[in-house]
């Protein structure tokens, strides 16, 4: 059974697009056939951090209204042939998606597809509500901070009450937490939320935490996702993730301030 | 403990404010998220209805939803003004 994934957080620059990316890269790689869709339509990004921006020919929106077939839309990966990339329209008609439209694509997705995961836009406008509504798994992408924290719980009363299982009173949408921009130093002198505090507020069931990253900046630069930079620490951060969304156990990592040097030498491991 | 341990409790740090401030503030949005959109706008029209007989502040009404497994409460609270002669 295909499992649709939406990848939201409410607030914007929070890593929506970096983390849709590094899953849905990290699920291909793991064997699953896996297609990634842009939400946002008009102000379309996942093309840059995929590395596919030239290529684009038709886009989401086109398939919607009937002017591209799906497989004509559908972008291959060139790093990985199990990945796929939908992208957004960069039309300023914000009405553009319909949900009839959207629901229709995603089942002709799930015919083809074992994870279709979806990266929404920011706010909670259409694109947002779309991206979300036919979700099965939402990531709930959130940063240590007050603001991020307050858009998430938000999210997730939108969740439970405007998705289409919420709609339907089938099983409620999983919901998991992914904590971004991570920084243990920080944490340890008081100055940033810890990963306690975080799911204290939510309760959520934390999928993995994100450290606060150089490779990130990299990645998108470079138009690879991050989760492609093995020796990375967010490159591994997103691969645990994918794992323990997979099923395997594995510990949490980044949670814990990096060892000094005098650590390195001495520390072991 | 260490000196260094010392001062950083004798100073509560942000994180620990910026905890308070989402708990306290996440509660009251969870709350009112399950309430009936309608609320507002039954609280404006009945405090229409009384201040055409008894003159009352803004402030002086306010509309409680609960809602628990079997039912749905609606509170209404009405704070009447102290007896007229007292006032000056």
């Amino acid at each position: 059974m295909a499992r649709v994934i939406v990848v939201t957080s409410g607030k914007g620059g929070v890593g929506k697009t970096t983390t849709s990316a590094a899953i849905a890269m990290g699920l291909a790689k793991k064997g699953h056939k896996t297609a990634v869709i842009d939400f946002d339509v008009g102000l379309r990004n996942l093309d840059l951090i995929m590395g596919c921006e030239r290529r684009v020919v038709y886009d989401f929106v086109n398939v919607i209204n009937g002017e591209a077939t799906l497989n004509q839309a559908l972008i291959r990966d060139k790093n990985c042939n199990l990945l796929y990339i939908l992208p957004a329209s960069q039309t300023r008609d914000k009405d553009a998606l319909s949900q009839e439209g959207v629901g229709k694509i995603l089942d002709e997705l799930k015919k083809d597809f074992k994870y279709i995961v979806c990266d929404s836009p920011a706010g909670i406008e259409k694109g947002a509500h779309l991206a979300m509504y036919f979700a099965d798994d939402a990531f709930i992408v959130t940063n240590p901070e007050v603001s991020s924290v307050r858009d998430s719980d938000r999210m997730l009363g939108i969740l439970s009450s405007k998705s289409r299982r919420a709609e339907l009173n089938e099983e409620p949408i999983k919901e998991y937490l992914l904590l971004s921009r991570y920084s243990p130093d920080r944490v340890k002198l008081g100055e940033m939320l810890s990963v306690d505090d975080v799911q204290e507020i939510l309760s959520l069931h934390l999928l993995g935490v994100i450290p606060e990253s150089k490779s990130v900046l990299n990645a998108s630069n470079s138009g690879m996702p991050v989760i492609l930079d093995e020796k990375s620490d967010a490159g591994q951060a997103y691969a645990d993730i994918v794992a323990r969304y997979l099923g395997e156990d594995k510990p949490h990592r980044f949670i814990d301030e990096k060892k000094g040097l005098f650590g390195m030498f001495f520390g072991g491991k | 403990m260490s000196l260094l341990d010392y001062f950083k409790i004798s100073k509560a740090s942000s994180a620990s404010l910026a905890k308070e401030r989402l708990q306290i503030l996440v509660a009251h949005e969870r709350s009112s998220r399950n309430q009936p959109s309608y609320l507002p706008q039954l609280q404006k029209e009945l405090l229409e209805v009384i201040r055409k007989y008894i003159n009352v502040g803004q402030d002086a009404i306010s509309v409680n939803f609960e809602q628990n497994d079997t039912q749905e409460t609606l509170e209404l609270n009405i704070v009447l003004p102290e007896h007229q002669s007292k006032t000056f």
